[in-house]
């Protein structure tokens, strides 16, 4: 009888570990393929042609800047709505909206995509890079309330008893002492929502699109590194594929680092 | 004073309820959008399987026609707009050159088209449970290997890498799942590269982290106390995990499924590369089909009124549908925890 | 610091998006879509004007173009002179170029299939099921047509390609007239798989053992995918080259007060391929500005961009069609 828990119990774990083996495998198989695949197309012209040149140049410098955009909209929203949720807010109207928050963190991306057609594209004429922007904030911004709330609810409750007895105002204290003390979680948090929307593709497919030449004009179709991951991975030629390798590489690269950035500097404040 | 102050509360106040409007904001544009088609196939919608289907009308009695084209009248004049974009019978090699019509019909027929969001819905769950199931067994694995079986030094790195593979964009899942992983499913299970079954399992590999972190977490909460007093009375690792952990963690792991089951309905980027954009029933596992996000994302473009307002109905039941799902599992985690 | 930084490169974004595009952009037809971007690359290096095309099916140009969300709109389904008028738009030809029936036959080259025109419907009508069917044996002796089922590859999204080459199917038989027309969208009752644009097709045939697709030529040259040869109106068997293509279109008849409105398909001639047709680039007659720039580019691209279609096995505009567009759009006050 032992002997067949003990066996149970060596073949659950055995198959957990697999299980935890299996995970990596996936990791290591995609980032893997994207190396071998995307180094060899990867040379200097990537980095300094536009896509109408086959090169990538406009296409990253078009993301980060929506991607940018969409944080500068989005985190001081973001921020403030989660000060009130925390700090100002009480009872069930502060549930509701955080519920909601959070919800929305996890919405279908392409329909918000859907509502930015309707409400922006359509009536501005035109796919442009305001809307692509857009689209993007509407995603960050539940992530940056959650994260703010979070943050805000792991500051002891000490400190702000003693900022409060410091006199000043509630605002004051939010300001300088709650926000001081949660800022590198804060930052940390909103470098990793960053991370999350600069590599989404379905908001951005049909508010910005996508544009080959070199362009800073967001009433215009926007350079999108990943629409245009999809528009050439759908083209037939050998070209276009490997130029596709090359942009999936580099995007990742670009999450994974921004990633790991946001970590070490949460392991260097713990170390504190 | 008192003035920055009140500022900085209504700022606060108002950066809140934005975040309520936006959210009313969508559900209302998208239903305004969606309610032509709402108003034009009403519930039907949810069951009929043709998409884009031309069919000819037979005009009855005269009383009758009156009155319905008075009724349709909305929908006939986008119609014939629709037919004015050139699908207009050229004239073909042999044709008498003053007819433009085919000649065996005297009589104007007037047609109508039908569109029915019956496949993408079940493309939508069939994919996202085929995910589930997948993601499952391996995410309660994972789960347990970290808060159970790892030494210290491993727990870390672990745990980094499975939240490495949450980071990876859902677009390079398709790419890889197209050229790597799809072939690999055919070898297996034969059928198509590109079908239901593939687009099922990459999107289980996409959840896997998510599932697995939230399971772990639930985990985590279980009081020491109650596990060790298990492995005094000399219970497995395995049997604390199954009679103790589980059942006290039994409402967030439940929760973390919901949760994954909601956001794997609304993955596109990955589902489009793998699916097949197939507007068919799949009558196998290994049949290409559709999903909702993958009929928006290949037909948003050119859609004409009716269609785009199809579109907007179907995005309508996912946004709904998603809501209520990771709502309901909000609620289960909140009956548990708070 | 990080903040203001932001703030300045977000200023001087705005302030740039303040001034007017100095960019026109178009999508529509992927029919036209190698050679247009062939020659906006071409274009833009010459004059530094840029010219954004973009794909999506004739079906989006139309609607996208009359909706006035884009410049100009590409579409190989010409617009009658009645809807012109309707949504008030000019309409001219860029190009002519040809479909071509690509397939994916194992051990099977270039150009071996042959295809009457009658196989050609029946396959699309579904009821040639499988490749040793008897009747592409008949014309094909010299080949071992293995037995297995024909996979259709034909485009998802509102296609001109699909209208040109349903005009094709509806030309050689009454019974496909009858049952589906000359459509940019069809309920295809074959075995059938859907891609998004010619890049769609191009990218299922070429992965899809034992398939076939219709494809614009130049797509079928850059995926290196098999072509058929394929049966005239005449009666003989041609393969799709510049030759053929050229014979086909020496008949077309352009005419401007029609706003150009013609279909070229199914030509006579000994030497003609059935399959050519011609992509139209409209764009609404109100936005003089515009129209400007994409008349000075299509200018462009009819004096010096002959070479560049043909590398892509397009056939341009001979010059007397060309001063007839030219004229048409003095007349229209857009040139």
């Amino acid at each position: 009888m032992r002997e067949k828990r003990l066996l149970l119990n060596k073949i659950i774990l055995l198959l957990s570990t697999l299980s935890a083996i299996a995970g990596m495998l996936f990791l290591a198989w995609i980032l893997i393929t994207l190396f071998l695949k995307g180094i060899g197309s990867i040379s200097l012209s990537v980095f300094t042609k536009d896509l109408v040149n086959g090169g990538l140049k406009n296409l990253i410098f078009g993301q980060f800047v929506m991607a940018g955009l969409a944080t500068l909209i989005g985190v001081p929203l973001g921020v403030m709505a989660g000060i009130y949720l925390r700090e100002y807010g009480r009872g069930r109207y502060v549930n509701l909206i955080r519920d909601l928050s959070d919800i929305m963190m996890s919405a279908p991306s392409i329909v918000i995509g859907a509502f930015v057609f309707a409400f922006m594209v359509v009536p501005m004429g035109g796919i442009n890079g305001w809307a692509g922007a857009v689209a993007l904030a509407i995603m960050l911004v539940p992530i940056v309330v959650s994260t703010t709330d979070n943050m805000l609810s792991l500051v002891p409750k000490e400190l702000r008893e003693a900022g409060i007895a410091l006199g000043g105002g509630k605002y004051r204290v939010i300001l300088d002492i709650i926000l001081r003390a949660a800022k590198v979680g804060l930052m940390t948090g909103i470098l990793l929502a960053f991370a999350r929307i600069i590599g989404e593709t379905a908001p951005l497919l049909f508010t910005s699109g996508t544009n080959s030449f070199w362009t800073t004009n967001l009433n215009d179709a926007f350079p999108s590194l990943t629409v245009s991951i999809y528009n050439l991975a759908n083209f037939p030629t050998d070209k276009a594929r490997d130029l596709a390798w090359a942009a999936s590489f580099i995007l990742t690269v670009i999450v994974l680092i921004i990633n790991l950035l946001g970590r070490y500097i949460i392991r260097q404040r713990k170390r504190k | 004073m008192l003035n920055k102050e009140f500022i900085f509360k209504r700022v606060a106040f108002l950066s809140a309820t934005l975040i309520l409007f936006i959210l009313i904001g969508i559900f209302t544009m998208l239903f305004l959008q969606a309610k032509p088609a709402m108003q034009k196939y009403g519930a039907h919608f949810l069951v009929e399987k043709s998409w884009n289907k031309t069919i000819t009308i037979k005009d009855t009695n005269p009383p009758k026609v009156t009155k319905v084209v008075k009724k349709k009248k909305e929908t006939s004049a986008s119609d014939n707009d629709d037919a004015l974009f050139s699908d207009d019978t050229p004239v073909l090699p042999g044709d008498n050159e003053d007819m433009q019509s085919d000649d065996t019909n005297a009589a104007p027929v007037k047609t109508d088209t039908i569109f029915g969001g019956y496949i993408p819905i079940v493309g939508t769950i069939l994919s996202s449970l085929i995910a589930m199931v997948f993601a499952l067994p391996l995410a309660l694995g994972i789960a347990i290997f970290l808060s159970e079986i790892a030494p210290g030094f491993l727990i870390k790195p672990v745990g980094i890498s499975i939240e490495l593979l949450a980071a990876i964009p859902s677009i390079i899942y398709g790419m890889w799942g197209l050229f790597y992983f799809a072939p690999i499913v055919q070898n297996i299970f034969g059928g198509s590269q590109i079908s239901l079954l593939t687009a099922g399992l990459v999107l289980g590999v996409m959840i896997l982290p998510f599932m697995a972190a939230i399971t772990r977490d639930s985990m985590n909460t279980t009081p020491d106390v109650l596990k060790e007093s298990a492995y005094a009375l000399g219970a497995t690792k395995f049997e604390v995990v199954k009679d103790v952990i589980f059942p006290y963690a039994k409402v967030g792991i439940i929760g973390s499924i919901i949760l994954s089951l909601g956001r794997a309905l609304g993955e596109t980027m990955a589902v489009a590369f793998l699916i097949g954009s197939v507007f068919k029933l799949p009558l196998k596992l290994t049949d290409p089909t559709v999903s909702i996000p993958v009929v928006l994302a290949n037909n948003f473009g050119e859609a004409n009124d009716l269609m785009m307002s199809s579109l907007y109905y179907l995005a309508l039941i996912l946004f709904v549908f998603s809501f209520f799902v990771i709502g309901f599992a909000k609620f289960y985690f909140l009956k548990g925890r708070r | 610091m990080r903040k203001i930084a932001s703030l300045v490169v977000a200023g001087s974004l705005v302030a740039t998006s303040l001034v007017a595009a100095d960019m026109v952009k178009g999508d529509g037809s992927s029919f036209i879509l190698p050679v247009n971007q062939a020659w906006a690359k071409a274009y833009y290096k010459a004059t530094g004007k840029k010219v954004q095309y973009n794909g999506g099916g004739s079906g989006k140009g139309i609607k996208d173009a009359t909706k006035r969300l884009v410049d100009f709109g590409g579409t190989d389904a010409p617009l009658t002179p009645r809807a012109q008028k309707k949504h008030n738009m000019l309409q001219f030809p860029a190009i002519v170029g040809a479909t071509v029936l690509a397939y994916n036959l194992p051990g099977v080259e270039s150009g071996a299939l042959k295809l009457t025109d009658k196989a050609i419907v029946a396959i699309a009508e579904g009821k040639v099921k499988y490749w040793d069917n008897p009747m592409l044996k008949a014309v094909n002796e010299n080949i071992k047509l293995p037995h297995k089922k024909i996979v259709f590859a034909r485009r998802s999204d509102a296609s001109g390609t699909t209208w040109n080459f349903t005009y094709f199917l509806s030309s050689v038989s009454k019974e496909w007239r009858k049952h589906y027309g000359v459509k940019k969208t069809i309920n295809w009752s074959c075995n059938n798989v859907g891609g998004k644009g010619n890049p769609g097709v191009s990218s299922i045939i070429k992965q899809t053992p034992y398939s076939i697709g219709y494809i614009e030529y130049a797509y079928a040259l850059e995926s290196h995918a098999k072509v058929a040869t394929v049966e005239n109106r005449d009666g003989y068997f041609v393969k799709p080259n510049m030759e053929t293509f050229k014979a086909a279109a020496a008949g077309a008849d352009f005419d401007p007060k029609k706003g150009f409105y013609t279909v070229i398909g199914y030509p006579k001639g000994k030497n003609s391929y059935p399959l050519v047709a011609s992509t139209f680039i409209i764009m609404p007659k109100e936005k003089v500005d515009a129209d400007k720039k994409i008349t000075a580019f299509y200018a462009w691209a009819f004096d010096k961009g002959a070479k560049i279609a043909a590398d892509l096995k397009y056939v341009p505009l001979p010059k007397s069609v060309t001063d007839k567009i030219k004229q048409y759009w003095k007349d229209n006050g857009v040139y």
